[in-house]
């Protein structure tokens, strides 16, 4: 190729500009990449400076906050029984729907055979995924609370939260299981053992510590879940439930009560809730990940 | 297992039938776990329907197989063409029309913010960020999709549409926003969707092959030209699905809509008016005492099924992109 014809082909493309347009662009996409970060960030700021205000303006006291029941009486509220209704919530959830959130994890990986049925379960559990959580509170509403008249008692709601992280239970089962090498399975089965005697003794002491990581994070989403409490109806009560069978209001059904109130103070009791149930999720969350750090091993 | 074959008379002995018949138990037992998630979704949309039927047909379905006939509630053509949304209202009006508004509104509003910045992000992590960059924005970025929707319907009612909408509004246009507003909405669910758009996209761009980059870095394009030009294209099944399931969660956010853009139901043009979705419907009603079996309890089993219907068909397309971006690749 002479050197005329390389000049006719590219006297067109001015180079500097290309390079121009890939800064332009980076630029660009850095900008949209960090509003995300300042979104955080402003939102964190706003709720800290809330729960600081709070108690610097407002006389929120921490201690009374812990140890009151909320109130329609600003000054008198506190977090006590939604905390309690919370932590019940959180117990009901989590032996409703581990056993059988495992259970069919198991099943799924280690049992099923590979036909229409199976992938038609499959399928059906990513959908499930995908149902708004307002949806779940229905069913609870209309099948538990009224349906078979158990109103709206803890149960109802920890029922309602169990059917919601299902799903994700069985999805981080599955991978759980998944990572357990086939030769340790197969391993099992060159000693004559059965399926049932494989999973117990040797796949699942291996995949626990996935499968309490998994489960811990799916709660730490289910403390925070607000809508099927609400339509089951969790938002009428302020005193500490006596029990599983007793009317409540939790963390989040409590905050969306304070925040929509016209009062500032109540805006500010809103944000020191916050600052509670965050808290929470976090210690759930550092749980989580202190299990899977501990306990993982490398096979 | 070694105490079995001791205590049978031989390999084939009682121990390992013994062994076999509890293998088939526990198999039938987990089965039966399984069949709780089938029955979870059968058990959504037979409630659903049971009593949206009360709505519209003055009696459940279940009533209606033991024989009974209720009276005409709600007719089709009300729900569906009516332009005043008002069940519990003196004079009840029955047209869903104002509130299916405020959720495509918040939606669509959603979309414009999720949708282009989930996009770059994706771009920015899966083409110009350095390893250490990821590591730590993209973990950032998926504490958003962490932070309970309560939390962000609080960041709206008490932030955004205060110290930022508000103020907005005056300066520019002269018009006072409440507490409430419509662009508050759209934009604390848009911020809340932007990680599943960035997540799953740049899921999508880190599954295209280097060697579709190679060969145009060979051609002499710039990173611009690769991001642009053949990675996106490359990966655009997986990038739709992202935009879908962002949709799909806006559709059905609640709380932070509820405490965001109000309840009130009403078509407007007006970004800063208060408005309804049918979540907010729903939470409205929830904190109202209207009596089971009456019209305006039954009303929030027919928003339900339109909700449920308009999610649904989210996924389904979802799925449909997902699958077709995997066949692409493998």
């Amino acid at each position: 190729m002479s050197a005329e014809t390389d000049d006719a082909l590219f006297t067109d493309i001015d180079l500097g500009w290309e390079h121009r347009k890939n800064r332009i662009f980076l630029g660009l996409i850095f900008a949209a990449s960090m509003f995300g970060v300042v979104m955080l960030a402003l939102l964190l700021l706003d709720v800290a400076t809330d729960f600081y205000v709070g108690i610097t303006e407002y006389n929120i006291s921490l201690g009374e906050f812990f140890t009151r029941d909320g109130s329609r009486r600003e000054e008198l509220s506190g977090f006590r029984g939604a905390i309690v209704a919370s932590i019940f919530l959180m117990v009901l959830t989590a032996i409703l729907s581990f056993f059988v959130g495992v259970g069919s994890a198991i099943y799924l990986e280690e049992y099923a055979p590979n036909n229409r049925t199976t992938r038609l379960i499959e399928a059906n559990l990513a959908n499930l995924a995908g149902v708004p959580s307002i949806v779940y509170g229905l069913l609870a509403l209309a099948a538990f609370v009224n349906g078979i008249g158990m109103g709206p008692i803890l149960v109802a709601g920890a029922i309602a939260l169990a059917l919601l992280v299902m799903p994700i239970i069985i999805v981080s089962t599955q991978e759980a299981l998944r990572a357990v090498p086939d030769g340790l399975r197969n391993g099992s089965y060159a000693t004559g053992a059965t399926e049932w005697q494989t999973i117990r003794r040797v796949v699942l002491p291996a995949a626990i510590p996935g499968i309490m990581t998994g489960t811990i994070l799916a709660l730490a989403r289910a403390i925070g879940e607000t809508a099927p409490l609400i339509m089951v109806g969790a938002i009428f009560v302020n005193r500490v439930p006596f029990g599983p069978f007793d009317r409540f209001s939790a963390m989040p059904t409590q905050i969306y009560n304070w925040a929509n109130e016209p009062s500032q103070h109540f805006i500010h009791l809103a944000a020191v809730g916050i600052v509670v149930l965050l808290a929470f999720m976090f210690v759930m969350n550092g749980i989580a990940i202190y299990v899977r750090n501990r306990y993982e091993t490398e096979v | 297992m070694s105490t079995q074959t001791n205590s049978g008379p031989g390999i084939t002995g009682g121990g390992a039938q013994a062994d076999q018949t509890t293998n088939r138990r526990v198999r039938r037992a987990l089965f039966g776990c399984t069949i709780i998630t089938v029955l979870t979704t059968l058990a959504i949309f037979f409630v659903l329907i049971d009593n949206a039927a009360s709505y519209f047909f003055g009696a459940k379905l279940t009533e209606m197989l033991m024989g009974a006939t209720g009276e005409q509630a709600v007719t089709f053509t009300e729900f569906f063409t009516g332009t005043r949304w008002a069940p519990d209202h003196a004079t009840p009006a029955h047209g869903v029309a104002p509130i299916v508004f405020g959720t495509v509104a918040v939606t669509v509003g959603a979309a414009f913010v999720s949708i282009p910045i989930g996009t770059a992000t994706a771009i920015y992590l899966s083409e110009y960020a350095s390893d250490g960059v990821r590591a730590k924005l993209k973990p950032t970025l998926e504490i958003l999709a962490g932070i309970p929707t309560i939390v962000y319907g609080y960041f709206a009612i008490a932030f955004v549409n205060p110290v930022i909408i508000g103020p907005i509004a005056d300066a520019l246009f002269g018009i006072n926003v409440g507490r409430y507003s419509l662009l508050s909405g759209m934009l604390v669910v848009g911020i809340m969707t932007i990680p599943m758009v960035s997540s799953i996209s740049e899921d999508a761009m880190s599954a295209v092959p280097d060697d579709l980059r190679n060969g145009a870095y060979a051609l002499g394009a710039t990173k611009y030209d690769v991001s642009t030009k053949i990675v996106l294209p490359a990966s655009i099944s997986g990038v739709f699905a992202s935009y879908i399931l962002a949709v799909s969660r806006a559709i059905g956010e609640t709380m932070a809509v509820s405490l965001a853009a109000g309840y009130t139901a009403n078509i407007t043009a007006n970004p800063f008016d208060e408005i309804m979705t049918m979540t907010a419907y729903m939470v409205q009603m929830a904190r109202g005492t209207s009596a089971v079996g009456t019209v305006e309890y039954q009303s929030l089993f027919a928003v339900g099924v339109l909700l449920f219907v308009m999610t649904l068909t989210m996924n389904l397309l979802n799925d449909w992109f997902k699958r077709r971006f995997q066949e692409e690749y493998r």
